[in-house]
């Protein structure tokens, strides 16, 4: 069979092709964004067994117990800052200022390690304390929900340094572009995620 | 007994299965009124449009009619509305928790009637069920008076099983640490197979017990035949019961430690283990206990969201 | 640990001779039928040279459409595994009564019904619809490709690392016996301490993030890669289930990969979300799984769906009646499936207020469903209904998924699930869904779009004989099932005392024999298919498509259209054939096309190896595959050069091959 068709006699011809090739725009910010929303599953699901397990405690210690809301609110404050600083390092790279782009990351960059090291810090203190995940449900909601953020942190400082190097390299490609504009939103995302868990699992945590 | 082809489903000896299976028919039988037709209409419709019938019209543009739009989305919502209708009172009414106000079809519950308590434990892979009110237990065996309403209480040692009698009632999930509560009646003497129906390990092919539906006078007997086998339940020879075994033969006990189902229940049968209840007490977090489903009938809370399984029993 | 010295602990962790099931004969033929088989194909592929065909054209390929054809070829294989499985249950619940204990002892009847039941959700079911949406929907929509083709091919490599530690299982170690689902208690060590739940947990990560990025990447591909022209509701209904399906997947997916990884927790860390004791909470998991779980059947069979849909529409040689209403049905499906979950365990004892919320959310499914099933019916009705093999299917589809659909709100009425639940009827009700809503169509699809793959049609009398052994066989095994259910007999048992349930047993193996020789007739209409191939050959639109996958050739060219085509109304192929379109042979333009790239296999290998150094504890393996994962990807991410170009004389040459127009010209329907 082949394709040309006779047209009925009324009907008035069509443009069925685009004869020039066209750019088809880069879903890359949308696919991000997509997997950004899984994530967020994955958090809530995390959140909701630290909702239903957070109070079992087993007899062990409880949030009020093993908290320090004192370095929290420094922790939280390197984390909101180092948002800050790379809300800076996207205007930079708006200019074209790629040397003064790059500085603004390795800031974030730093305040973000600065982060996951206070954090590390407290689950040291935690375990030695005999306040380990293996403890009680409690414990293993805090350490998974607290963990896996402290993971995707780190993953983020990672994946920068790895984008340094490469913008370094190939500078400010649209692609390079594309990718931070990319880690940008893992960045806030994972910021969003922190007020969360430092609202919900520290100070409601700690009424409860 | 099962026979041949016994569709105990659909004639259950107990009032609460009756009715449960009651409600399936009538879904059925309203479901039949769209679905029958919509069957004979798929093999008529087909054929008479076959691409050979060159009589029948042919009208390849027709993609809609708000009439018949309106009616495909009407006529499943209105059966819905029926059945959705009968599930919301069925569900409330046989809500397991709930304590029965009849034994039968007309024949209402005297206020003065006491329910036959029965303590359910699974065990791996095993049965053992506490008769407060008599002061025995028994393995793989479970009796009951025709007539007179049984309030079930259940938990489990370790694993996660499915207590269920298709001639008396629906099943209920035992779950270690926690525990539910079924209200049932039996209306028919017999022994009917009972077993656990939701899948818990290697054992559970074999995890099978029977229920005796018997008259108050066959019943005393029963309880007076349990008592006289002289078997005591205390914590050394449960954790012997509570070793895993396979199709274990039916035990009896004379006498049983009076408060080990609350210590099965709250985990804490081994002397030294704090109990889940009083480790709640200690941490003051009492409201997230559960609730105890023969006060009343209040909705019962939603196990999963529950911590520790508070003192339920009352021995 | 095995007892021994403990460097070979170190190095093989808890893998040692006696992980080999040596001592059981199933295990051991099967694993000789398998090693000679394997041997067979390599030397096959070796003899005839075919390596470098088979890498070059299929294993690194970005091309959706070949990659569609392998999730088909790796769903089929699976099939098979899954099958095998189903027989050996069938068979030993047939003899197991009174003193004969049957030839499976529950260790391994458990193993079985779990390996069946995860494989053919996850490696058949979900493999075929992965191919479907893959082959199909970028054909659909006019594109050239899905908008991410690397991760297209990285996501079939990760079902294949799924199947690859499932498949392992069988002769490494065992599988795990906690059922499909993987629930605790069972699946925690106490009860489960040997390596089979982690190869559960392990297999099902790998697929799960692969099924996950496949989600992400289908849904931007039909936002952003529709032809011009093409809005939302002039979509093919086929894209619109596709569209919906890959949204839940983006949504479900990760609770899945979180749920096991809490379980996972449990088992290598020792904390104490699903434990008995310390707080932890079995029902927080089954609560869990099933908020996965459920919307996971909607995946299933969204896609069917639209795939029925379309094939109505095409063999009734009619537009499809109601399409927004099909539209909204599906939309409204898509939604009311997350607020189900809970009718999976209404036994759990919530209150009546909590199990009445989600008996009527879950009869409401009821009512889209419906609607689809009299649109399907109006679309015929004043139709040309031509009765080809896929319209077979469709028939069967919508007898036995109707009932399936009753069966299905039996078990919604919670009273009545207090009786039904597990038993079963339960199990012959989801099979009724499962087989006769997406097995059906499964088959339903190979046939109708087996021409456009490959340029040839599939041999009638064989399929006629596959549908009806399938049709009897399904009826023959599960009608069975749906009255001892009623009898009151529970699912997953390996052996029984009443000896009057017997016969019922025996006719459902009759049926799955049944099944069986629908499964051969099936291989063998292949077979006679390809040898036929010549005389079978079809041009382009074999069937009166009426969407865009039928405007180009059989097979497509590797860049699918020569031009984008524009799309004026709904059955966009319909409307070019009325107005004469006329397919233009010259004034080509050079095409952009994503490279080839071993990335995907190569990343997905490593994934293998971790996952397997985690089931045996071969910690050294597991640091050092997974430190190599993480420098792959980085090292992936340097390739900047992506892009290659297909210049215009190359497109001509395409544009005039012989997959227009075949020689030796079959008979078209």
């Amino acid at each position: 069979m082949n394709t040309t068709v006779v047209a009925p006699a009324h009907a008035e011809p069509r443009d069925f092709l685009c004869r020039e090739e066209a750019h088809p725009h880069s879903g890359t910010l949308l696919g991000f964004w997509l997997y950004l929303m899984s994530d967020c599953f994955i958090f809530a699901a995390l959140f909701a067994c630290n909702a239903v397990l957070g109070t079992n405690v087993a007899g062990g210690p409880s949030a009020r117990d093993v908290f320090d809301l004192p370095g929290l609110a420094v922790n939280t404050a390197l984390l909101l800052f180092s948002s800050v600083t790379f809300g800076f390092a996207m205007l930079e790279m708006a200019r074209r200022h790629k040397r003064a782009m790059l500085g603004w990351l390795a800031v974030s960059g730093m305040l973000a390690a600065a982060f996951v090291g206070l954090e590390i810090h407290e689950f040291a203190t935690m375990i030695a304390e005999g306040a380990g995940p293996g403890r009680s449900a409690f414990l293993s909601s805090f350490f998974t929900l607290v963990g896996t953020h402290g993971l995707h942190v780190t993953v983020g400082i990672i994946w920068l340094i790895v984008l340094m190097v490469q913008m370094g390299k190939h500078g400010l490609t649209e692609a390079n572009r594309r990718r931070l504009m990319c880690l940008s939103m893992f960045w806030h995302f994972l910021d969003l995620v922190w007020v969360g868990v430092f609202s919900y699992v520290y100070l409601v945590g700690v009424l409860r | 007994m099962l026979s041949g082809c016994d569709l105990v489903l659909l004639h259950p000896a107990g009032d609460v299965a009756r009715q449960e299976s009651d409600l399936m028919i009538a879904s059925v039988i309203l479901m039949s009124l769209i679905i029958v037709p919509v069957l004979i209409a798929i093999g008529v419709i087909a054929w008479r449009y076959r691409s050979t019938n060159k009589h029948a019209d042919y009208d390849p543009e027709w993609d809609h009619s708000s009439k018949f739009e309106l009616m495909v989305w009407a006529a499943p919502l209105l059966i819905i509305i029926v059945l959705g209708a009968m599930t919301w009172i069925g569900t409330h009414q046989l809500d397991p928790y709930r304590a029965l106000t009849r034994t039968g079809a007309g024949q209402p519950l005297a206020a003065t009637t006491q329910p036959l308590e029965v303590e359910v434990v699974s065990l791996d892979w095993k049965w053992l069920f506490f008769y407060p009110q008599y002061g025995i237990a028994t393995v793989n065996q479970l009796a009951a008076p025709l007539d007179t309403p049984i309030h079930f209480k259940l938990t489990s040692t370790e694993t996660m099983n499915a207590f269920f009698v298709p001639s008396l009632s629906g099943m209920i999930y035992s779950m270690p640490g926690m525990q539910t509560v079924l209200n049932a009646v039996i209306n028919k003497p017999g022994d009917f197979d009972g077993f656990s129906s939701n899948y818990s390990g290697e054992g559970f092919t074999d995890m099978r017990f029977r229920f005796l539906g018997m008259s108050q006078r066959d019943f005393s007997r029963w309880v007076a035949k349990v008592r006289a086998s002289g078997g005591n339940l205390d914590t050394r020879t449960f954790n012997q019961l509570n070793q895993p075994s396979r199709a274990e033969p039916v035990h009896y006990y004379a006498r049983f430690d009076a408060d080990l189902y609350h210590r099965i229940l709250n985990r804490c049968v081994d002397p030294g283990q704090l109990c889940m209840d009083a480790m709640m007490t200690m941490g003051a977090h009492g409201d997230h206990a559960m609730r105890d489903g023969a006060a009343g009938d209040a909705m019962p809370s939603h196990p999963s969201m529950t911590a520790p399984a508070r003192d339920a029993a009352t021995h | 640990m095995p007892d021994r010295p403990a460097i070979w602990n170190f190095l093989l962790g808890r893998l040692s001779l006696s992980s080999l099931p040596l001592d059981n004969t199933i295990v051991v033929w099967t694993f000789v039928a398998v090693a000679l088989g394997g041997a067979a194909v390599v030397g096959a592929i070796t003899y005839h040279r075919q390596w470098g065909y088979l890498w070059n054209e299929w294993f690194t390929s970005v091309d959706h459409k070949k990659l569609g054809v392998m999730y088909m070829v790796l769903a089929t294989v699976m099939l098979f595994r899954g099958f095998a499985d189903a027989m050996l249950m069938r068979s030993q619940q047939a003899i197991a009564f009174g003193s004969n204990l049957g030839y499976l002892p529950p260790h391994h009847y458990d193993q079985i019904f779990t390996a069946h039941g995860a494989i053919m959700i996850f490696f058949v079911a979900m493999a075929y619809i992965a191919g479907f949406m893959n082959f199909v929907m970028p054909l659909q929509i006019g594109a050239r490709d899905v908008a991410f083709p690397f991760l297209n091919n990285f996501s079939f490599w990760l079902t294949v690392a799924g199947v690859v530690l499932f498949m392992a299982s069988l002769f490494i170690g065992d599988f795990s016996h906690a059922g499909w689902l993987g629930m605790p208690p069972v699946s925690e060590l106490r009860q489960s301490p040997g390596p089979g739940v982690d190869y559960y947990i392990w297999g099902l990560q790998l697929s799960g993030l692969g099924t996950l990025l496949t989600g992400i990447n289908f849904v931007v591909t039909v936002i952003k890669m529709r032809a011009p022209g093409m809005t939302l509701m002039k979509m093919p209904m086929f894209t619109w289930t596709t569209l919906c399906t890959s949204g839940l997947i983006v949504v479900t997916f990760p609770i899945l990969t979180a749920t096991l990884f809490l379980l996972s927790l449990d088992r290598y860390i020792g904390t104490h979300f699903f434990t008995n004791g310390f707080g932890g909470n079995v029902m927080m998991y089954v609560n869990l799984i099933w908020v996965w779980g459920h919307p996971e059947v909607y995946i299933l069979i969204l896609p069917m769906f639209g795939l029925y849909s379309e094939i109505v529409a095409t063999f009734s040689s009619k537009r499809l009646f109601g399409y927004s209403s099909m539209v909204y049905a599906t939309a409204s499906i898509m939604l009311l499936s997350y607020l189900v979950w809970l009718h999976h365990f209404f036994t759990m004892g919530s209150g009546a207020d909590v199990n009445s919320f989600f008996a009527l959310t879950t009869m409401m499914i009821s009512i889209p469903t419906g609607v689809k099933i009299f649109n399907w019916l109006f679309t015929m009705y004043r139709g040309r209904v031509r009765f080809t093999v896929p319209m077979l299917w469709t028939m069967g589809f919508l007898f036995t998924f109707t009932i399936g659909g009753m069966t299905g709100v039996m078990l919604a009425v919670a009273p009545a699930d207090f009786l039904l639940h597990n038993s079963l009827f339960l199990v012959a009700h989801f099979h009724n869904v499962i087989i006769g809503g997406v097995v059906f169509g499964v088959f339903a699809g190979i046939n109708y779009w087996f021409p456009k793959a490959f340029g040839f049609r599939l041999d009638e009398f064989w399929g006629k004989l596959s549908f009806w052994f399938w049709q009897i066989g399904f009826w023959v095994a599960f009608g069975p099932l749906y009255v001892l259910g009623l009898m009151g007999v529970t699912r997953r048992l390996s052996h029984f005392t009443d000896p009057s349930l017997q016969i019922w047993f025996i006719v459902a193996a009759f049926g799955a024999f049944l099944i069986l020789l629908g499964i051969l007739s099936f291989v063998m209409q292949i077979v006679v298919s390809i040898r036929r191939r010549d005389e079978l050959a079809v041009g382009n639109d074999p069937w009166g498509g009426r969407t865009l996958e039928w405007s180009t050739s059989s097979p497509p060219p590797p860049y699918n259209f020569a031009f984008i085509p524009r799309v004026h109304e709904r059955d966009a192929w319909t409307d070019m054939k009325k107005h004469g379109y006329q397919r233009p042979l010259e004034g080509f333009n050079a095409i952009h096309m994503p490279k080839n790239t071993a990335a995907g296999m190569l990343l997905a290998g490593l994934g293998t190896v971790f996952g397997f150094a985690m089931v045996w504890y071969i910690w050294w393996l597991a640091v050092l595959s997974f430190v190599a994962l993480l420098a792959a990807a980085i090292t992936h991410t340097f390739n900047y050069d992506r892009d290659g170009h297909l210049d215009a004389e190359e497109v001509a040459r395409f544009e005039h091959t012989g997959n227009w127009a075949p020689k030796a010209q079959g008979t078209t329907a």
